[in-house]
């Protein structure tokens, strides 16, 4: 029997990932696709401490710890370093959390991004700063319970649409994706690999802790995020190719994903009923981006 | 052969004779002079480099830092608020034991905006495991910036080049650039002992329990203990080399010294010609030039410092709520020696006021024929 996703482990048991943690299998499945001829640049963020405090090493490639604001820059450092020595056929990652990535990291990125790099930036997106105990960050969504939005004042601000911004700065990848679809991932980082520039993967990484959920409900969470048109998986090509990947079933309601989280507990019908409306017109808006900019592109082509 | 060429021009051949490999750098003036020449060396293939044009200082640093972990010889070059943006990742050279190699043009600090020189931008950055050294000349810039990459890989500390806005940066000197064959010599390709490696897949950097991290400080102390004498071996090899030599300190005119003025980068030469004159007229005086910073070249200060009956540190900077940062060091240094000399400390030209010779008369004058210091620092020409 052919297994549809690589055998060969590059991550190995004695990190520290709290159970069910969606970064540490995010690692798991990107490293499964990238395979040996890779050096990771990990800023601060969860995966500071799953790696394991030294001299544990939980990864079977070089990770090349750096600051919080750092990921991006430091990958395409490292990958300057090897192209100079004639050290090709490295793929250099990036792998950051949400805060190293649409917060303090967005500089450098936005940098990187703009000086088309040859990195893949992975941002696997817990949705709140949960390494330093759940702060609220800018990827946290509308109406999410964390230790700085209280249940009183939860976030008041929608999430800030990374894979948009990323898109924006018209670099040859973005793409999104869930531990739900391990091979639509794991495609995307062999595509990621593949493409001399910047690339940038937007991984949904549920946090049983500070979502407040079962740790078994991980994968689970990731199936509705997407069915309920939460977390849209697709992609984008030079800024202008859409492809949605994973088609959502329709049917689902946001109630069904909210409910299963403590972090929107305290969310009323009503609040629930804005955040359907909110879910549905962003998935509209990016359908239609989706097909305009192509038929658009085309059109200029032609 | 010998050029026409600024201080900031010095840095640029001086990272160029080096073949730095990896080049980040963001532009503040007075800087820009050096990485403009140095995208002229890449662009027209005189230095194989890949030069990142990076959106920050702190992404700068730390490209050069991630570069050097790689093995790669990292450099950049910046001033004031650039140093101070990339102190963060300072601390992470430092820490990392990659051997950056930085330039710094001495630029006073905001607010009020000044892009005049002061010693406060690099001085702030004093206790983060950087070796600093100050230079006075356009020559000595480029001599330097050579010799600090050799420095550097041989300590395992980053090492910053400092000089002073526009009274070097911009002023245009005849200077001696060394043929490559012979800094290739003196500064073979560099092999960092552990760095990013496939076949060795290890993890810099990361979390480091308080049972591992405290011997990680501890070596990067004992390190600027080993590099003094290394700093000063490189600088005689260099002499080999190149005929120069500069010496971690320098003692001018000293010799029976009554009083001994202590400066930093182009002051020094301001002394030097005061000095002189003062000689001619039979008064015993001389500059003790402090080239290096950090490590403290203690012994090398203290035998010339002690014989003297009065020094006189000029400092171009200030630690608010103590003193100028040299006095500080001088004081520290002299503790303890039985009969050690008075220590006037002079206050001057701060965010690029004029330090003329008649300030540095005016100076030696004071000190001569006051009996000890009045007051624990001397400010020099406040206009109130």
């Amino acid at each position: 029997m052919r297994y549809s996703i690589e055998e060969k482990e590059l991550m190995f048991p004695g990190h520290v990932a709290c159970p069910g943690c969606g970064g540490a299998l995010a690692m798991r499945l990107a490293l499964k696709a990238l395979g040996e001829k890779t050096m990771v640049v990990i800023p601060a963020c969860c995966w500071t401490i799953i790696d394991g405090p030294f001299p544990i090493h939980s990864l079977h490639v070089p990770v090349l710890h750096t600051a919080f604001e750092t990921a991006a820059i430091a990958a395409s450092g490292v990958k300057a370093g090897l192209d100079i020595q004639g050290k090709e056929g490295i793929t250099v990652m990036a792998w950051a959390g949400d805060g190293g990535t649409l917060d303090i990291g967005i500089q450098a990125l936005s940098g990187a991004a703009e000086r088309n790099d040859d990195i893949i930036y992975t941002c696997y997106d817990n949705e709140a700063y949960m390494n330093t105990g759940i702060q609220r960050s800018s990827a946290t969504p509308k109406g999410a319970w964390t230790t700085t939005t209280p249940e009183k004042t939860p976030k008041l601000e929608p999430k800030k649409n990374i894979a948009e911004i990323m898109i924006a700065h018209r670099i040859p990848y973005v793409a999104t994706a869930t531990l739900a679809d391990p091979e639509d991932l794991i495609n995307k980082f062999k595509k990621a690999k593949s493409i001399k520039g910047t690339k940038f993967i937007h991984i949904f990484a549920p946090c049983p802790t500070g979502w407040k959920m079962a740790p078994d409900l991980m994968i689970k969470i990731c199936r509705l995020a997407v069915d309920t048109k939460i977390f849209p998986v697709y992609e984008c090509k030079n800024g202008l190719k859409y492809e949605i990947n994973i088609i959502p079933n329709n049917s689902i309601p946001v109630t069904e994903y909210l409910k299963l989280q403590g972090r929107f507990a305290h969310l009323t019908q009503k609040e629930i009923q804005e955040i359907q409306k909110t879910v549905d017109f962003e998935w509209e808006l990016l359908l239609n981006r989706a097909t305009n900019v192509i038929k658009f592109n085309n059109k200029h082509q032609s | 052969m010998k050029k026409v060429i600024t201080g900031n021009h010095a840095v640029s051949y001086g990272a160029q004779l080096a073949r730095s490999q990896v080049i980040a750098a963001y532009p503040i003036t007075p800087q820009t002079q050096v990485v403009e020449l140095l995208s002229e060396f890449c662009a027209s293939g005189k230095l194989n480099a890949k030069f990142i044009k990076v959106e920050s200082e702190h992404s700068a640093m730390s490209a050069c830092i991630a570069a050097s972990a790689t093995g790669a010889r990292a450099f950049t070059a910046t001033s004031s608020h650039g140093l101070a943006l990339m102190h963060e990742m300072l601390h992470w050279a430092a820490g990392a034991r990659l051997p950056v190699v930085l330039a710094n043009i001495n630029r006073a600090m905001g607010p009020g905006w000044s892009v005049w020189t002061d010693q406060n931008d690099s001085l702030s950055q004093r206790d983060l495991g950087w070796i600093q050294l100050y230079c006075e000349s356009n020559q000595e810039v480029l001599d330097t910036t050579i010799q600090a990459f050799r420095i550097a890989e041989k300590v395992l500390l980053p090492v910053m080049i400092v000089l002073d806005a526009f009274v070097l940066s911009h002023t245009s000197e005849p200077v001696d650039i060394p043929n490559q064959e012979a800094v290739d010599r003196f500064l073979p390709p560099y092999n960092l002992p552990t760095k990013l490696d496939l076949a060795n897949p290890r993890s810099y950097g990361g979390l480091t329990n308080p049972d591992h991290y405290y011997e990680l400080r501890y070596k990067i102390q004992k390190a600027h203990e080993e590099a003094l004498p290394i700093i000063k071996d490189v600088d005689l090899e260099f002499e080999k080399y190149f005929g120069r030599k500069y010496g971690v300190v320098e003692a001018y005119r000293c010799e029976d010294a009554k009083l001994i003025l202590v400066t930093s980068g182009t002051i020094t030469g301001t002394a030097r010609v005061v000095v002189d004159e003062m000689r001619e007229l039979g008064r015993k005086v001389g500059i003790l030039k402090q080239k290096l910073f950090r490590p403290t070249p203690t012994e090398e200060l203290r035998s010339v410092l002690y014989k003297a009956q009065k020094i006189a540190v000029i400092d171009r900077n200030i630690s608010f709520g103590h003193s100028g940062v040299f006095a500080q060091e001088i004081k520290s240094t002299l503790y303890g020696l039985a009969g050690a000399p008075p220590i006037f400390d002079y206050i001057i030209g701060i965010g690029g006021r004029d330090v003329t010779p008649s300030d540095i008369r005016e100076i030696i004058e004071n000190t001569f024929k006051t009996e000890a210091p009045q007051e624990p620092i001397i400010w020099r020409g406040v206009r109130l």
